[in-house]
């Protein structure tokens, strides 16, 4: 076996020498690692399609639609984007399976947009052993940004804690005597997020005068409402998900608390969470954004939201403009295909670990203005930057500068 | 109604299986076993990861399949044990540098002692009843397995990293094939003994409890010390399957050990053949590659679209791969005359 698997890499070495030999200079430029070609890179992904989290693989489709279009247009560089998707059920050992099908049986380029934290943990040290990257991950943890021991692993949207440093940032400046309280899910999103906000008040953590749980299998958290009412507490963060969120609003409004209510970026979307439970208790809420929201009319005219709209109208009419999902996967996959487009012509998974590490003011069309994607060598956190917004209408106003979560700061 | 009564009127839930069409016959066993030592020396490293995980899965359906199919008990919650082998596993790995051989009797004897006292309070429960309480204890895992109190141990929401082995004294072979080898070690180990346990005095005691509880205890047989010792094997082949599991996936999460997977496992188990062990194997492969083959057909409806194979292996076949192999065995017979 041993002896077959030599002379295969014997063999191998040897095309790849006399390739190159025989190419000389003016092929020097073209280099390529499995999964790419002069006409062909292959992109592979996996997404939670079934399963308890199934409502994200929106994700996946819209990614898909958006390199449909970029094929469509001649692809980049001249290389169709072969997008290889699978499902893995929210399941980490069936995310091993299916990133192991990519990368052994597929041999894609690179794993792009794996969704999920127990999933991307999962993979995490596969990929890095195999050295393929795991380009912008589809979670908010912070530990994707962690050159140092996962040089192929790399993260995209804003971490919990990043965001969570934001609202901490304003409680301190402009309630500095708030009494907190904070409902939190009890899973890596939660707990990453408590963290977060913890770190960002410092010394002054003691202002979280209480801290409930909840475990999404509950039906509904009014208790956990009521309880937290009780404590006396003006400011109630809500880390939750959409569907907790929305319950949150409404009964708040139900009990008439009128606590500074913060919910998080993960459930600020107008058509999943506030018009579900209702305009009218919504006023006032504070939230942060990264990302344009597609039911938002002050973005009707924006340049960038118009290409996402015209994209939607051509390539994936069953696309919902309401769904935050949408908007995500359409500016993650513009920056898989900027980076790809920085390779040039050298496709080797270093290259494109180096090119999505040299980032520098890259804004996709449908994040706000002002926020860029930055990376380097030492900073695998793409998006860092939000915008404190207020809800007011029918809709979000921001307000304030674009701040960044950065942990130094 | 007395609890008598209502198990004299109760119709057997599982169809008595006689015990020798439980097992292979000597030569189809070799030929297989040969098919699973030569297939890894042929194929991708991928595929060799899939026939691990096959194994695993199949150890796992076996250890159901010796619990209903041969004691009759019902249990959605092999889940759980699942979790907690894999568990035991991943912590003894990483928290206690244990090697990763050692961990899992280990992880097969708590997973036993787990089962063993589970069986006691299932006791009181059969048939639907069972297969609820069960249930509670496979929705009730991953949200132990976050608590805080353990998590300093089981890594809490992130879960645990666990690093792969390699193929010990210098063995010229992939990390891969030698965990292939060395779950194919213990699966036809622990596929033997399983085998004899039914054909000895216990296993007929278990199928005696099977087949009518109130004559079995007539005839003698402890009925509850043996229901609860089927719980027990069960768990804890079911917790060695976890800790390969764990070892091969090189992950542990709450995530990965949900109702669902207990609920592949019973439909792994139906599939194959309720009280055939061989089809064990079967099972695992239906339920890891019919997915695959699902989600190419179309992704979207990915779930539809496994539900429509399934419904069609249980409509066409009811009694699983059991019944295929039969109706190939009398064609082989048919051709030999």
């Amino acid at each position: 076996m041993l002896f077959r698997q030599q002379s295969r890499i014997a063999a191998l070495a040897t095309a790849v020498i006399t390739f190159a030999a025989m190419s000389g200079s003016a092929l020097a430029q073209k280099k390529y690692d499995t999964g790419a070609t002069d006409t062909e890179v292959k992109i592979g992904n996996i997404m939670p399609y079934s399963g308890p989290a199934s409502a994200y693989g929106v994700i996946g489709k819209t990614e898909e639609a958006y390199f449909k279009m970029i094929n469509a247009q001649g692809g980049i560089n001249g290389r169709k984007i072969n997008f290889v998707t699978y499902d893995d059920g929210y399941s980490p050992p069936k995310a091993v399976e299916q990133a192991r099908k990519l990368v052994e049986s597929d041999e894609v380029l690179v794993v792009f947009n794996p969704l999920g934290t127990p999933s991307n943990t999962a993979i995490q040290k596969y990929l890095n052993a195999k050295k393929v990257p795991q380009l912008f991950v589809a979670t908010g943890a912070t530990k994707w940004n962690d050159p140092k021991d996962f040089p192929w692993t790399m993260g995209w949207q804003p971490s919990y804690q990043s965001e969570a440093h934001i609202y901490a940032k304003y409680l301190k400046k402009e309630k500095p005597d708030a009494k907190i309280a904070v409902l939190y899910q009890n899973d890596d999103f939660g707990k990453d997020y408590l963290k977060g906000l913890k770190d960002g008040l410092g010394a002054k953590a003691s202002m979280i005068i209480a801290e409930e749980s909840y475990e999404t299998a509950e039906p509904t958290i009014d208790n956990h409402i009521v309880k937290l009412k009780a404590t006396g507490a003006d400011v109630f963060i809500s880390i939750t998900t959409p569907k907790f969120a929305a319950q949150a609003i409404k009964k708040i409004a139900e009990i008439s608390w009128q606590p500074l209510h913060i919910v998080s970026n993960v459930s600020a979307s107008v058509g999943g969470v506030i018009k579900p439970a209702g305009f009218e208790n919504s006023q006032g809420i504070l939230s942060a954004a990264y990302a344009k929201d597609g039911a938002d009319p002050q973005w009707d005219n924006d340049p960038g939201m118009k290409k996402f709209f015209a994209f939607l109208e051509k390539f994936y009419p069953e696309g919902n403009k309401l769904d935050g999902s949408v908007v995500y996967g359409y500016g993650a996959a513009q920056t898989m295909a900027k980076v790809i487009e920085m390779c040039g012509d050298d496709l080797t998974r270093a290259n494109v670990m180096k090119q999505a590490a040299s980032l520098k003011d890259f804004a996709p069309d449908t994040l706000l203005p002002g926020v860029k994607i930055n990376t380097s060598a030492t900073d695998f956190a793409p998006i860092e930057q939000l915008q404190m917004m207020r809800f007011k209408g029918e809709k979000w106003d921001l307000f304030g500068d674009i701040i960044s979560g950065e942990l130094s700061n | 109604m007395s609890a008598v009564e209502d198990v004299v009127t109760e119709a057997p839930a599982v169809e008595a299986v006689p015990k020798r069409a439980m097992t292979l016959g000597f030569g189809t066993s070799l030929v297989m076993l040969a098919l699973l030592l030569l297939v890894p020396l042929f194929v991708k490293n991928f595929i060799i990861f899939q026939l691990t995980m096959l194994l695993i899965y199949g150890l796992a359906v076996l250890a159901l399949n010796i619990l209903t199919g041969g004691s009759g008990q019902f249990s959605l919650g092999q889940s759980a044990f699942y979790a907690v082998g894999a568990y035991t596993s991943a912590i003894l790995m990483e928290h206690a540098d244990m090697n990763y051989a050692l961990t899992l009797p280990i992880a097969g004897i708590i997973c036993f002692a787990f089962g063993f006292l589970f069986g006691q309070p299932a006791l009181r429960l059969s048939g639907v009843y069972l297969a609820l309480a069960t249930f509670a204890l496979a929705t009730a895992m991953p949200q132990l397995l976050k608590l805080g109190f353990f998590e300093h141990w089981t890594g809490g929401v992130q879960g645990l990293v666990v690093t792969k082995p390699d193929a010990p004294f210098g063995l010229p072979m992939s990390q891969d094939m030698w965990l292939y080898y060395f779950t194919l070690a213990i699966t036809v180990g622990i596929y033997v003994a399983s085998v004899n346990l039914l054909r000895s005095r216990s296993g007929r005691a278990f199928m005696a409890i099977r087949d009518n509880e109130i004559a079995a205890s007539a005839m003698g047989v402890d009925v509850a010390l043996y229901k609860t010792l089927a719980f027990g094997v069960s768990a804890g082949i079911t917790g060695v399957a976890g800790g390969l599991g764990a070892i091969a996936v090189q992950f542990v999460a709450p995530d990965g050990y949900t109702i669902t997977l207990a609920i592949s496992l019973f439909l792994g188990m139906v599939v194959g053949g309720v009280g055939w062990l061989p089809g064990s194997i079967v099972g695992s492969a239906f339920i890891i590659f019919v997915p695959n083959i699902a989600e190419g057909i179309s992704k979207g409806l990915s779930g539809a679209v496994f539900g429509v194979l399934l419904f069609l292996v249980i409509f066409l076949v009811p009694h699983g791969a059991r019944q295929v192999a039969m109706v190939a065995q009398q064609l082989i017979g048919k051709l030999k005359k």
